[in-house]
């Protein structure tokens, strides 16, 4: 099947199979090899990118259903030299040690903050209740979310990542992580 | 000797982390990110069987599969995989299966590698699996370690004649170190025993294992995600029978390890084989499942404790007897990870007899080996439920029933009965600080008004003195142990022309921060700012000497070797600064990474010298033209972080749910490099310790299958499972190395998962219960409540602890 689909503000047209997952396709069709997969049954949301602004885990994902969407992924963060305030605040609070969950875990914590611009640390931990972490006890992910949530306000991240509760829930069919 | 670093800038501060500028945006050299012109995917074929005959093998329709260049088999590698390796031979009459990479007649636990295949891409080298046909003869399973170890039992391998691998036993009096324990307890005024079982748990790294093998080159390039490239490349060399300098290993990003990939794997061997069969580079990359399922467990021991005293509380005995799970075969280290623990059970008491014994048991379960803490957490745990459950016994409180027994700040250094030197430590202050934090008077206080009231939800408080052994190690004692390795390490220094500076380590990171660490006490030591510093790492070819990253040796030994490295490089450049200078060496001193002339303020940097060498157009005569230096640092002694845990946990006794309210951890790691690391580590291991108490375990039904085969039955926690911890340090330097330190790595995990169990009996002691098997679910404190149960599996001993989707009568104890 051939689809278009914008990765990371790139238009790529491609071929694919039916049952190619989203996840594949970035890494192994695209080179997009920042995002990682650490499961196979949609578990630990190493792999979460954003679909159109919202985060889905893209193991979860055909790469069809992609198809005229626009996806973000971690390597398309950082705007001209500069980070994502989430990415820094990450960084400022020491929130990964090997890193592997990392590119999921900020995708999710944008998410995360698009929808609660201040949480609480609970919202926080529940927020982010579905990417797993092995390394840092999750504490310092914690602060730094709610660090970058005082950075952020009001909505200093990149373009891709605001859209208005009105946009929200329209990828019929795609499962939000 | 090795001078302690000078007192600089970078050592001590929150430096926050070189490595993270990849990792937070993607950038990131994960070994499945890498594709290699002509690369080939393979894929493995399990067993489903935990014990059976392989008696057929039909591979000839995966092999008119499309995309496939190769199918092999067991019987197809007999000749090349050799034996996997296993280096701790503890015993000299310690029984050893042999361990085929792939499984050639017989499979011994489910997840076994029966074939491979190679093919153009991962998806067709996975559909051709389904064109493989093995035909099994069941044997049957050997699941339950008491019962393994029976008389008429069934053997895992035959040929052995047992299921008993060894024993190994410590005995203070024949050592002489201490008393006969048999008479400790038989003169007792008081003596306690009770039974724990280390559930089995597994690492649950999040990157998955993978490997590339590139075979085009001279040297065949191996990619893999490992804690050990050096080992690897050694223990390639050894199974296979290739030469050494053939081989290069490198562990580019590694995400994660805790012991995991500690290894010398299957996969491994045979991705090595095929590549160099085929001629091609290939890859493999195990999926989760493979993952869990296959790639070696850790803990899984029944420890029955005996401990004797007098009323006072004195204690004046300890006896430990093991049984360990070692699963199907013995891996790298899996029979030293009890032993491991010999050491640490009398812990930071001073216990006048102590007899230790474990055995070794064979089952057709995942082989088990190193997990965070090795052999100490499950020491700790046992020793710390023993004092809890004496405190109740005597009527004491159990913090003062410790500090009756515990090594006094005054007796350092203090050589134990079970023969080590603790080099320092303060408990006192460590629980002084600890109990400050909690407001342990305060918590007591609720704890007796919540009983008073009868309240449903009761409060427990749980505490862990723990202290460790850990930085490993003294080769010497290492050698005295059987351990087939030394437990030195390599660093070496590169002075660059233009003055920056790259430093080689033979410890080999997945997530601790060395770049970041290393380049702090470099950039002290060399006086050179701390971007000028680039830390080399995880590649045979770059750092040709190594003994890798576990039990948090890497500061405490890895470090030294830099920072001894890093003297060589002043001693060399001392004549040649002397000779710029026009003065004689002796009347140079270093500081700042300036050589000064003694009183005066002419001086020349470091940089200038490495400028100096590398021109080379005037240099006194007979020194060459390199200030660059490398060394090898073997310490004298372990390093004994301690530590005191206090956890406070509600248990509501009708629904059997425990929240944790407040967890305060004082740790003891000697100085400390960055504080920002240290207390990320300390963070990550009390939530893999309270995740073994609370929800972690590898279940196996009744026909040997792991029924905890995916993240969604093995409960890794998350955010949402976690509260925040309270964390302090005490600082009691080691003075077995230069810099003061300790490692830290695993004192988090060894420490909170008897806290958290002593706060869950606390809570609930008063209902009849004097202990809860772990994890402690729902359930299973629930059923403890109802039957005043005293230890027992049972209900809720099933995949997710009864909360699962899983038929609770699967569940095999």
């Amino acid at each position: 099947m051939r689809i278009t689909v914008t990765v990371d503000g790139t238009t790529y047209s491609d071929e694919v199979e039916p049952r190619m997952l989203l996840v594949q396709y970035l890494r192994e069709r695209l080179g997009k090899v920042g995002t990682v997969v650490g499961c196979d049954t949609s578990n630990c949301g190493a792999c979460t990118v954003h679909l159109d602004g919202h985060s889905v885990k893209s193991c979860s994902v055909l790469a069809v259903q992609a198809d005229g969407c626009e996806v973000t992924t971690i390597e398309g963060l950082a705007r001209d030299g500069q980070l994502h305030p989430v990415q820094r605040a990450f960084h400022d609070n020491h929130a990964l040690q090997c890193g592997f969950c990392t590119p999921g875990m900020i995708m999710q914590s944008i998410d995360l903050l698009a929808e609660n611009s201040d949480p609480d640390e609970q919202a926080v931990r529940e927020g982010i209740e579905g990417n797993l972490c092995r390394c840092t006890g999750y504490q310092n992910i914690v602060r730094a979310v709610r660090d970058a949530a005082h950075e952020m306000r009001p909505g200093a991240g990149p373009e891709a990542e605001r859209f208005s509760d009105a946009e929200m829930g329209t990828q019929a069919g795609v499962r939000r992580s | 000797m090795t001078t302690a670093a000078e007192p600089g800038q970078e050592v001590g501060k929150g430096r926050l982390r070189k490595e993270d500028a990849r990792l937070i945006t993607g950038r990131t050299r994960w070994t499945d990110n890498m594709n290699l012109p002509g690369m080939l995917h393979m894929a493995m074929l399990r067993s489903p069987m935990a014990h059976a005959r392989i008696t057929n093998i039909d591979t000839s329709e995966a092999r008119q599969m499309p995309g496939v260049l190769a199918v092999v088999t067991g019987a197809d590698l007999a000749d090349s995989q050799g034996s996997l390796p296993c280096a701790w031979p503890i015993t000299e009459d310690m029984k050893s299966p042999d361990a085929p990479s792939m499984a050639v007649n017989q499979v011994n636990f489910a997840g076994e590698v029966v074939a491979a295949v190679v093919a153009r891409s991962a998806a067709e080298a996975a559909d051709a699996l389904e064109g493989i046909d093995v035909d099994y003869d069941e044997l049957p399973v050997v699941l339950d370690l008491e019962e393994a170890i029976a008389d008429d039992a069934d053997l895992v391998h035959p040929d052995l004649g047992t299921n008993k691998s060894a024993t190994w036993i410590f005995d203070s009096a024949e050592a002489g170190t201490g008393g006969a324990v048999d008479e400790a307890i038989g003169s007792a005024e008081v003596v306690v025993e009770r039974t724990f079982r280390q559930q089995r748990l597994i690492p649950a790294f999040m990157e998955p294992r993978s490997i590339v093998v590139d075979p085009t080159g001279e040297q065949v390039t191996m990619w893999s995600a490992t804690q050990v490239p050096h080992i690897l490349r050694l223990m390639l060399a050894m199974t296979l029978g290739v030469p050494e300098h053939k081989v290069r290993v490198i562990a580019p990003d590694v995400g994660g390890g805790f012991g995991g990939k500690l290894q010398v794997t299957p996969e491994e061997v045979i991705t090595f084989l095929l590549a160099r069969e085929l001629g091609r580079p290939v890859k493999y990359t195990e999926t989760r499942s493979e993952s869990l399922a296959s790639a070696h467990h850790g803990r899984d021991q029944l420890q029955k404790m005996t401990i004797a005293a007098q009323r006072d509380g004195t204690v004046t005995g300890l006896k430990v007897e093991l049984l360990a799970d070692m699963g199907a075969y013995l891996r790298l280290v899996t029979p030293g990870v009890p032993i491991l623990g010999a050491f640490m059970y009398n812990a930071i008491y001073k216990i006048p007899a102590y007899h230790f014994a474990c055995t070794n048991v064979f089952t057709t379960k995942t082989p088990t080996d190193a997990y965070r803490g090795a052999g100490r957490p499950e020491a700790t745990f046992a020793i710390e439920r023993m004092m809890d459950e004496l405190a109740n016994e005597l009527g004491m409180d159990p913090l003062e029933l410790r500090e009756k027994n515990w090594i006094k700040h005054e007796e350092f250094p203090y050589t134990t009965v079970s023969t080590l030197t603790y080099d320092s430590g303060n408990y006192e202050a460590a629980t002084a600080r600890a109990k400050e934090l909690f407001d342990y008077d305060g918590l007591r206080r609720e704890q007796a008004e919540r009983r008073q009231r009868g309240d449903t939800v009761q409060l427990g408080i749980g505490i862990s003195t723990f202290t460790e052994m850990c930085g490993l190690a003294p080769s010497r004692v290492l050698g005295s142990l059987s351990y087939g390795a030394g437990g030195w390490e390599y660093g070496a220094i590169r002075m660059l022309p233009t003055g920056k500076v790259e430093v080689i380590t033979g410890s080999s990171a997945h997530g601790q921060g060395h770049e970041t660490a290393w380049s702090q006490i470099v950039a002290d030591k060399l006086g050179v700012p701390f971007e000028d510093v680039e830390v080399l790492h995880g590649d045979t070819q770059s750092s040709p000497r190594g003994l890798d990253t576990y039990g948090s040796r890497s500061l405490t030994v890895g470090a030294m070797a830099v920072l001894s490295a890093a003297d060589k490089v002043i001693e060399k450049a001392k004549p040649i600064a002397a000779h710029m200078l026009e003065c004689s060496p002796d009347d140079l001193e270093f500081s700042g990474g300036k050589f000064t002339v003694r009183g005066t303020d002419t001086s020349t940097g470091i940089a200038d010298v490495a400028l100096a060498v590398f021109a080379a157009h005037d240099l006194p005569d007979g020194v060459e033209p390199s200030i660059d230096a490398d060394a090898t640092f073997d310490p004298e002694n372990f390093s004994f972080p301690h530590g005191t845990h206090l956890c406070a946990a509600e248990v509501d006794t009708e629904t059997g749910q425990v929240r944790l309210r407040s967890y305060v951890a004082v740790d003891d790691v000697g100085k400390v490099v960055n504080p920002l690391i240290v207390e990320g580590q300390v963070h990550g291991g009390l939530v893999q310790g309270i995740a073994q108490a609370l929800f972690e375990e590898a279940v196996y039904d009744e026909s040997g299958t792991l029924m905890t085969g995916t993240l969604a039955d093995y409960l890794v926690p998350s955010a949402a499972d976690m509260p925040s911890f309270t964390t302090d340090r005490t600082e009691t330097p080691s003075t077995t190395n230069a810099l003061g330190v300790k490692g830290v790595g695993e004192a988090g995990t060894i420490a909170s998962t008897p806290a958290v169990v002593n706060a869950i009996v606390d809570a609930i002691r008063h209902m009849g219960v004097n202990d809860v098997e772990m994890p402690c679910t729902p359930m299973r404190v629930w059923q403890a409540i109802q039957g005043g149960a005293q230890s027992a599996a049972g209900p809720g001993a099933e995949s997710g602890g009864g909360m699962g989707s899983l038929d609770a009568e699967g569940g095999a104890r």
